[in-house]
């Protein structure tokens, strides 16, 4: 226990609430903020795979693929995103299910994290699709041309140059998806998957400090975002090494 | 479905016919529109090793087409192109048109094509060195160190030597077009395709890259131009082609195609232009 003539008994209770050993539930804060911070890093990259295609889809495909793909960003983008979420986790795993016992197999339980991810990723897809498609067509045409003039293949053209050509383009609004998908995670809440928000609500309805959880978690959540921030800006620098400033000359 | 045109007649290395120059491109009777405007109507070309063919003419000529169809970045409508000996397979589209039939054969066809662009179009994400080494390595296969030293001599006999790590965005269009033409060179191309290389660019900076293109030209190197640099024609040009909507109007070597003009346009085109 704290010297309490110098920390009132208050705040030294609220230490204790958040203490990472039982009985405080700093611990269980920490682990819904680990399962929180897979699953965006998962819907991350699995949205950006799904965007990649898309966008290539998109600008390249033949018109099925286009069809395919128009389809999949407008209805993913019209519907809420929770609603999404329930009826791609709810009917999603019973749909698996259902195929699977029809062709003799064992029913499955699947696991709230790669249901999560794969659920977020779908939607983070869509989004990507259009951020990726948008920064494809600023790259100028000339050095698509010179590519294609210099015999290399569609693969090779888009590792060596569509795809970093690209990346400054593409950054800012790929920080907004990734930030984006830090905090939809807490909308996994409403599936039952102990992510950070989830945790505190627990936390917060055990001990009822309702203000301290639901303030710790929106430090954890800001912490993520400045981190984040750091990070991006990094990668911002190193993506723009070819381009000159666009601030005026002073 | 697939309707080639030719069949595919793989020549015999260009060491086996010692008496005579090998043929680098021949192109016959290239046609290609755009929708209902045909650009190009039946131009034929050949060009042996160590030709220098310049292609004048007004703008909308077609000339530029007519190149860049050789590197199928267009796909000409009807015609036939054969790139060192080799007869590119075609494809009807079904709806008037052609495309290459085989995507690897046009890949490896190009690689050996060094092409330089109006804009120079250099990779922006790469430095200078990183742009000529980048088809060596990554579409030819060549080791990185060799492509490195052959990067290196190159740089320095265009004179950017010491810009090898600016990215192309900090030079001036005249570095720019001379680091494009390194590009082209470090590919070791059969033949060196030129479209308006130096129609970008400020009047001052010209020069230098005409005398990259000029010094190329006396060390015997087969090229294709499209300029508007008449002076520079005449001078470096072993057969000048002069189109004028879509067809040669008239062609032959420069000093009779400059001296004694038979056509009254052509004439008049020299009259204008100089």
């Amino acid at each position: 226990m704290a010297d309490a003539s110098i920390i009132p008994a208050g705040i030294a209770g609220m230490f204790d609430l958040l203490s990472p050993n039982p009985p405080g539930w700093g611990g269980n804060l920490l682990r819904g903020l680990a399962n929180s911070l897979q699953i965006a890093v998962g819907a991350f990259g699995m949205g950006l795979l799904i965007g990649t295609f898309g966008a290539y889809g998109k600008l390249y495909g033949g018109p099925l693929v286009r069809d395919i793909a128009a389809i999949y960003t407008t209805i993913v983008r019209a519907v809420p995103e929770l609603v999404l979420i329930l009826l791609l986790y709810y009917a999603g795993t019973d749909m698996i299910n259902r195929v699977l016992e029809g062709l003799g197999y064992q029913r499955v339980d699947i696991s709230g994290l790669v249901a999560g991810i794969v659920v977020l990723g779908f939607v983070q897809g869509a989004y990507a699709t259009e951020v990726l498609r948008g920064a494809i067509k600023a790259i100028p045409q000339g050095e698509i041309e010179a590519a294609r003039a210099y015999g290399m293949s569609p693969t090779l053209m888009m590792r060596r140059i569509t795809l970093p050509a690209m990346l400054p383009h593409a950054l800012p609004g790929l920080a907004n998806l990734w930030l984006i998908s830090t905090k939809d995670t807490a909308l996994l809440a409403v599936v039952g998957f102990s992510e950070l928000t989830l945790v505190t609500r627990q936390a917060a309805g055990t001990t009822k400090a309702y203000f301290l959880f639901f303030i710790a978690a929106g430090v954890l959540y800001l912490a993520i975002t400045l981190f984040s921030n750091l990070i991006l800006a990094k990668v911002e620098q190193w993506a723009r090494r070819g381009m000159p400033s666009v601030k005026e000359a002073r | 479905m697939t309707e080639a045109l030719h069949a595919s007649a793989q020549m015999e290395p260009l060491q086996s016919v010692p008496a005579e120059k090998a043929e680098a491109i021949h192109v016959w009777n290239l046609h290609k529109k755009f929708g209902a405007l045909e650009v190009l109507k039946g131009v034929s070309l050949t060009a042996k090793d160590g030709d220098v063919v310049a292609m004048i003419g007004g703008s909308g000529s077609g000339k530029s087409t007519f190149l860049r169809c050789i590197n199928f970045l267009e796909n000409p409508t009807s015609g036939v192109i054969r790139i060192n000996g080799e007869d590119v397979q075609m494809v009807s589209d079904g709806e008037g048109g052609q495309y290459p039939a085989n995507r690897r054969q046009i890949e490896r066809i190009r690689s050996r094509l060094g092409m330089v662009f109006q804009n120079f179009n250099l990779w922006q994400h790469m430095t200078l060195i990183q742009n000529v080494i980048e088809v060596p390595v990554h579409v030819l296969g060549m080791k990185r160190d060799e492509a490195m030293a052959i990067g290196e001599q190159l740089l320095e006999r265009v004179g950017l030597s010491a810009k090898r790590d600016v990215y192309p965005a900090y030079l001036s269009g005249g570095q720019q077009q001379r680091g494009a033409i390194a590009r082209a060179l470090a590919i070791q191309p059969r033949v060196m395709l030129f479209d308006e290389p130096t129609s970008a660019l400020d009047p001052e900076l010209v020069g230098e890259v005409l005398k990259v293109i000029g010094d190329l030209a006396k060390e015997g190197r087969t090229m294709l131009l499209v300029t508007h640099e008449m002076k520079f024609a005449r001078e470096v040009a072993s057969h000048v082609m002069y189109l004028h909507n879509g067809i040669v109007e008239e062609e032959g070597p420069p000093e009779e195609l400059f001296g004694s003009p038979k056509s009254e346009r052509l004439k008049q085109f020299i009259r204008t232009v100089s």
